[in-house]
């Protein structure tokens, strides 16, 4: 390998990690707050490329039904569960959280399509369509076991990827698509091309990243969440709600993956199931960062993004087989270096 | 007028009942001591009065029945739990964790003047404030424990064995603090094994054992009650 070739390898690495960057912290932030291993990150990547693709046709996309039905039976689930409580009074705010305001959302988008927006518009639609879908199904599926062990919340969370991979193929069919390309400027850098579409994804994933740590530090939501991931107890006695925090942290996660599809989608063609791929070799990603620190899930995603590149430079074929083998070596690892436990972070 | 009212509160472990048919009951701006040997439920009771754990029985709070309010809620009305192991966000900063006490504040313009005065009464935490919480030691966990309890304007504070594993000399100084918390208007339900020194501070006293209330009265009374004395004071 001449070093022109491991330069381009390199750079290639380093934007496919960034991609996995958006949606491995996404699922960190989601596990910490909630414990929920949220596998369908992928997928909610690859509806977010599949939205703005029929977004980018003038049709309407499936993300529309989907997020229509999903708002309908949260909220069914929500009131039928106050109403058991009898806390009648929680019922118009329920409806609001779980109807109104995805169903406006649905109309808004769906009003704009015959206008034909520009396409930072419909960027916009999409990752403001795909927003939704993650906490509606946390309603749905996670809240009414949110007390189950982390082994439990996972398995159902594999199914929930299952179920949402029919459902991708229902509302959105099996065409595979490309969008149109972000930016078609390139650079030149020490006789190396470097495209836009890889600056792009370079630069949002350093400013998601960088502005989700900002949120954390200097917001008293962000430090809500923190506190709710840190000792949910402790932030349900100072009148933080875990449920609500889990909210905030689906909603930042799925713009994270979504923001992730649309920069992955004008460089491969993304099908209703490809998401699976992705968020798995993310979970690799967030595993080297412990599924707790964030600087080391970025460097994890990073490193799996470069892994690949590599890998898929020497044997194509074995680039995967490569990348979830690493997965048997950094957990052996961790469980021989990481001696923090539960017991010993109580006084 | 009292501002916590538990009536006839039984709370079960799977079949097992830890707190059998307690009523107890603080006046506002009061301080009401729970004593008792380790295990006799006092711990529970209070979980069971923020909303941790779900009870039979009725607990009123200014006359209105808690029973339908989740924990949060209850916070939301001015309870606020200072629990046993202090739950404290440990990777936290001390300042963080303070603000966080103020979570549920509507006025938001309150944070930094509460945080003042958090600071005024313990002035450790505010030399440590951009520690972390978890590096703190016993006595200045407590202390931010308190400060972030406080933090939340709260009406009624539940402290559950405040002096638990600190010195001497510093569970003098939150004793002496909790005494000041009552001429700031607040009612504390006090839950303590060093029952000499809960009893000193508190206005009235019931005494906790398997679960049961056995014995109740002024604490005044109650700190000169010979089977007391032998049982839980250590002697005269």
């Amino acid at each position: 390998m001449t070093s022109d070739i491991a330069a381009i390898l390199g750079i290639d690495g380093i934007a496919t990690g960034a991609i996995y960057i958006l949606v491995a912290i996404g699922t960190v932030l989601i596990f910490t707050v909630t414990r929920v291993i949220f596998i369908p990150f992928g997928d909610i990547a690859a509806f977010t490329a599949l939205t703005l693709a029929a977004l980018d046709m003038g049709q309407v996309p499936g993300t529309i039904g989907l997020v229509a039905v999903l708002a309908c039976i949260a909220a069914t689930m929500e009131v039928f569960g106050l109403v058991r409580r009898q806390e009648f009074r929680k019922i118009p705010i329920a409806l609001l959280y779980y109807l109104v305001l995805p169903l406006l959302i649905v109309l808004a988008v769906w009003a704009l399509i015959p206008l034909a927006p520009p396409l930072p518009v419909r960027i916009a639609m999409a990752l403001i369509l795909i927003m939704p879908i993650s906490p509606l199904l946390d309603r749905i599926v996670f809240r009414p076991v949110a007390d189950g062990s982390v082994l439990l919340l996972l398995i159902i969370s594999v199914a929930l990827h299952f179920a949402l991979v029919g459902l991708g193929l229902l509302f959105f069919g099996p065409e595979g698509v490309r969008t149109e390309p972000l930016t078609s400027m390139s650079i030149d850098i020490g006789g190396i091309m470097i495209s836009g579409q890889n600056i792009l994804i370079l630069v949002a994933a350093i400013a998601f990243s960088g502005g989700l740590l900002l949120f954390f530090d200097f917001t008293l939501i962000g430090k809500a969440l923190r506190a709710t991931a840190i000792n949910r107890t402790g932030a349900r006695l100072m009148g933080i709600r875990p449920t609500r925090a889990g909210t905030v942290a689906y909603l930042l996660g799925s713009l994270m993956a979504g923001v992730s599809g649309v920069l992955i989608a004008p460089v491969n063609t993304i099908f209703y199931d490809s998401g699976f791929l992705l968020g798995l070799k993310a979970f690799v990603g967030a595993i080297i960062g412990g599924l707790a620190s964030y600087p080391g899930t970025a460097l994890g995603a990073l490193f799996v993004g470069v892994l690949e590149s590599f890998a898929s430079f020497y044997n194509s074929a074995f680039k995967d087989v490569i990348v979830f083998s690493l997965l048997i070596p950094i957990l052996l690892w961790r469980s021989f270096t990481v001696i923090h436990s539960e017991e010993e972070s109580e006084e | 007028m009292s501002i916590l009212s538990v009536q006839n509160v039984s709370v079960s472990y799977d079949k097992v009942e830890a707190v059998r048919d307690v009523s107890l009951s603080i006046d506002e701006g009061r301080i009401v001591t729970v004593i008792g040997p380790n295990g006799a439920g006092k711990t529970t009771l209070m979980l069971a009065i923020i909303g941790l754990l779900r009870s039979k029985g009725n607990i009123y709070y200014h006359g209105e029945s808690l029973s339908r309010f989740d924990v949060e809620d209850r916070v939301g009305r001015g309870l606020c739990l200072v629990p046993e192991r202090r739950e404290l966000f440990h990777d936290m900063s001390v300042f963080d964790n303070l603000l966080l006490g103020g979570y549920g504040l509507r006025d938001r313009s309150r944070l930094k003047s509460n945080m003042e005065k958090v600071f005024d009464r313990f002035p450790r935490l505010r030399e440590r404030s951009k520690q972390l919480a978890g590096t703190l030691s016993g006595g200045e966990r407590q202390m931010l424990a308190l400060g972030r309890a406080l933090m939340s304007d709260p009406k009624l504070l539940l402290l559950d064995e405040p002096s638990l594993g600190l010195a001497p000399l510093i569970v003098r100084e939150i004793f002496k603090t909790i005494a000041s918390l009552r001429e700031a208007g607040v009612s504390i339900l006090l839950v303590e094994q060093n029952a000499r020194a809960a009893l000193e501070t508190a206005d009235y006293g019931y005494v906790l054992e398997t679960g049961e209330i056995v014995q109740s009265g002024p604490a005044a009374d109650l700190i000169r009650d010979d089977k007391l004395i032998e049982t839980y004071l250590g002697g005269r």
